[in-house]
């Protein structure tokens, strides 16, 4: 490859990449009169519990696709070649389908008058807990809840936790599995000592990928949290598209926010000794 | 060195129907050195396996000590292993490497370091502690394998063609350092190889196989000087391997002519297969000769020539010191005790376990 094919790389990336950061920074330091400001930054201040809630429903959802996640990569990575195949094609499956619709979808299936309330109730178990208990709704709260948001941010998150750690358990040496038996490991030390150090850049990459999104998020917080659970994509999305109406503000928020990101990343890449070259997608 | 360490009964392995084992039966001796040689896909790696426990058989007993393993896990036996590519963990140093069974075994932290430097010591990689694994070459992968192998004291060491990856000189270099180890420790050692030089340099004991069946076990002396078929003879060393008839008790004829030898019990004008070693045929004045032939090709080996010489019925590989040039008629001539006599069909197992 010649070194000027990455040109139009570079220059897409000046253009989308470099120039919006600079204009963030721009705008998080103006006081929207031309002078510069820290003004918006203490403003930032007031909203640290949407900061707490963000960073606290990311890492809830994250420690579940990671239970999830990695148990079905480990467990996929053991299959015979054809059913890996199907597996992966499953798991990417719901990722070909818009973004957007898989939301509405979950919207509809969590209503006070959507899938499951209905299904409760045709089975008579709203019935049973007002009878019971006097439960004094005719539907179980699931939408506009936090476990709504969680639940959704591990449905649309889930895949990028699955996809790394199994890529980097097809890899592992069964060798290596074989070694540690020989010395002497029954199965939870072989996992312990070998699979799970081995697979770290994996779950790295995992954590890395579902943590991200999740602790941006807008859409899912806006339709399954149903404005109650405002995160800070919200907050940002606020001070650009809504009412509140605030680029300054928006553009510190949003700075922050990238710091914060970055310090979190950092301090998981120090978990993984830098020594392993296979995580690729970390920062 | 006379007790059954281990024992291999009828052992059969098939994988997805295709047989890979065809009824290996062996015995193991206390503190010998023993190695399983043959061609690729003959099973010498997957009756290892079956010792190692990372295969069962599909019918068969492994017996140890007298008794059965079969079902035994690879992490409960007395066994350890040298795996082929090594199998180091990436993610540990040397020494870490090294005490990673002691670990498990739940040894005081002091004793693991003890044994670990002790074992790096015999191994010749003292001060290499903290190295990272994948840092080392191949040659000190090797002794890092066997240390950790080792450090756990096992009866039976595996070792899965070992040098396989590394250049002559270094492999030379590692023949004898493991026959030293091996003689030091008392370990048994059951080593896998293709390598026939490798498994003659080294073994108490060589067992021949191909086709998932033992052709045959012996000392590597016996293994050279009396193979007992023509695969043997082929596989070990280079071999004319010609056509002939058994005429009667140690009289064969092949040629064209009759030869004395030194076999019997063939029977009478029976079809085997003689077979000469290229460095048993004599290369004589034409009037002393029992066969003439003409210089075809000439090859410097280092210590001796290779000529390949065409007589009227056969081209006969002939190893020399003397130098003729191409297209001189030169005679042959061997001895009866240098003739070899083969049966055409390979012996059945059952009769290589009546010899042994």
């Amino acid at each position: 490859m010649k070194k000027y094919m990455a040109y139009p790389y570079g220059v897409w990336m000046v253009i989308f990449i470099i120039c919006p950061i600079l204009l963030i920074v721009l705008y998080a330091f103006s006081d929207g009169a031309g002078g510069a400001t820290l003004a918006n930054f203490a403003g930032i201040v007031e909203y640290w519990p949407i900061f707490v809630r963000s960073f606290f429903l990311a890492f809830v959802s994250t420690v579940i696709c990671l239970a999830l996640g990695y148990p079905l990569a480990y467990i996929m990575s053991r299959q015979p070649p054809h059913r890996q195949q199907l597996y992966m094609t499953l798991i990417m499956l719901p990722m070909w389908m818009n973004f957007l619709l898989r939301t509405y979808a979950w919207m509809s299936i969590l209503e006070n008058k959507g899938f499951i309330n209905q299904f409760l109730n045709r089975i008579g178990f709203i019935g049973f807990l007002q009878s019971a208990f006097g439960y004094t709704l005719d539907y179980i709260p699931l939408i506009n809840t936090s476990g709504a948001v969680v639940l959704g941010m591990v449905y649309n998150f889930l895949p990028f936790m699955v996809l790394p750690i199994y890529t980097v358990l097809i890899k592992l040496d069964p060798k290596l599995i074989e070694a540690a038996q020989d010395l002497g490991a029954p199965a939870g030390i072989v996992f312990r000592r070998v699979i799970f150090p081995l697979s770290l850049p994996g779950v790295i990459s995992g954590i890395t990928m579902v943590f991200v999104p999740s602790v941006s998020t807008f859409v899912i917080s806006k339709l399954l949290g149903g404005g109650k659970y405002m995160l800070v994509g919200d907050l940002i999305d606020l001070q650009f598209m809504g009412n509140a109406y605030n680029p300054a503000l928006g553009s510190a928020i949003a700075l922050v926010m990238m710091v914060l990101i970055f310090l979190c990343m950092w301090i998981m890449n120090k978990f993984d000794d830098g020594s392993s070259e296979e995580g690729g997608l970390m920062l | 060195m006379s007790k059954h360490l281990i024992d291999l009964v009828n052992i059969r392995k098939e994988f997805d129907g295709e047989p890979i084992l065809k009824g290996i039966n062996l015995y193991i001796r206390d503190r010998e050195f023993i190695t399983l040689l043959g061609p690729s896909g003959c099973g010498k790696t997957t009756t290892l396996r079956i010792l190692g426990g990372f295969e069962s058989p599909t019918s068969g007993e492994v017996l140890f000590e007298g008794r059965r393993m079969n079902d035994i896990p690879p992490y409960k036996r007395e066994i350890n292993t040298v795996f082929q590519r090594y199998a180091l963990f990436p993610h540990l140093n040397v020494a870490e490497n090294v005490a990673f069974g002691l670990r498990i075994r739940k040894l005081p932290e002091q004793e693991i370091q003890t044994k670990v430097s002790r074992m790096l010591e015999l191994v010749g990689l003292r001060g290499f502690e903290k190295r990272d694994v994948t840092s080392l070459s191949g040659g000190q992968q090797q002794r890092v394998a066997i240390a950790r192998a080792l450090v756990m004291e096992p009866r039976v060491l595996l070792l899965d063609e070992p040098l396989g990856a590394l250049d002559l000189k270094l492999r030379k270099e590692m023949q004898i350092e493991l026959k030293r180890i091996q003689q030091s420790t008392g370990i048994t050692f059951i080593y896998v190889t293709h390598d026939q030089e490798e498994a003659l340099t080294m073994s108490d004991t060589v067992v021949v196989m191909n086709h998932g069946q033992i052709q045959q076990i012996g000392t590597p002396t016996d293994i050279y000087n009396e193979p007992v078929n023509a695969f043997v003879a082929d596989f070990i060393g280079e071999s004319n391997i010609i056509p002939g008839v058994m005429r009667r008790d140690r009289l064969v004829h092949f040629c064209g002519r009759d030869f004395e030898c030194v076999d019997e019990g063939f029977g009478e004008d029976t079809p085997v297969d003689v077979v000469i070693r290229p460095e048993d045929l004599k290369i004589v004045e034409t009037d002393r000769a029992q066969l003439t032939g003409r210089v075809e090709s000439i090859v410097f080996k280092g210590v001796h020539y290779e000529m390949m010489i065409r007589s009227e019925q056969f081209t006969f590989m002939v190893h020399s010191t003397l130098c003729e040039p191409v297209g001189k008629t030169v005679g042959l001539a061997v001895v009866p005790f240098d003739i070899h006599i083969m049966q055409k069909s390979a012996p059945s197992a059952d009769r290589m376990e009546a010899e042994n």
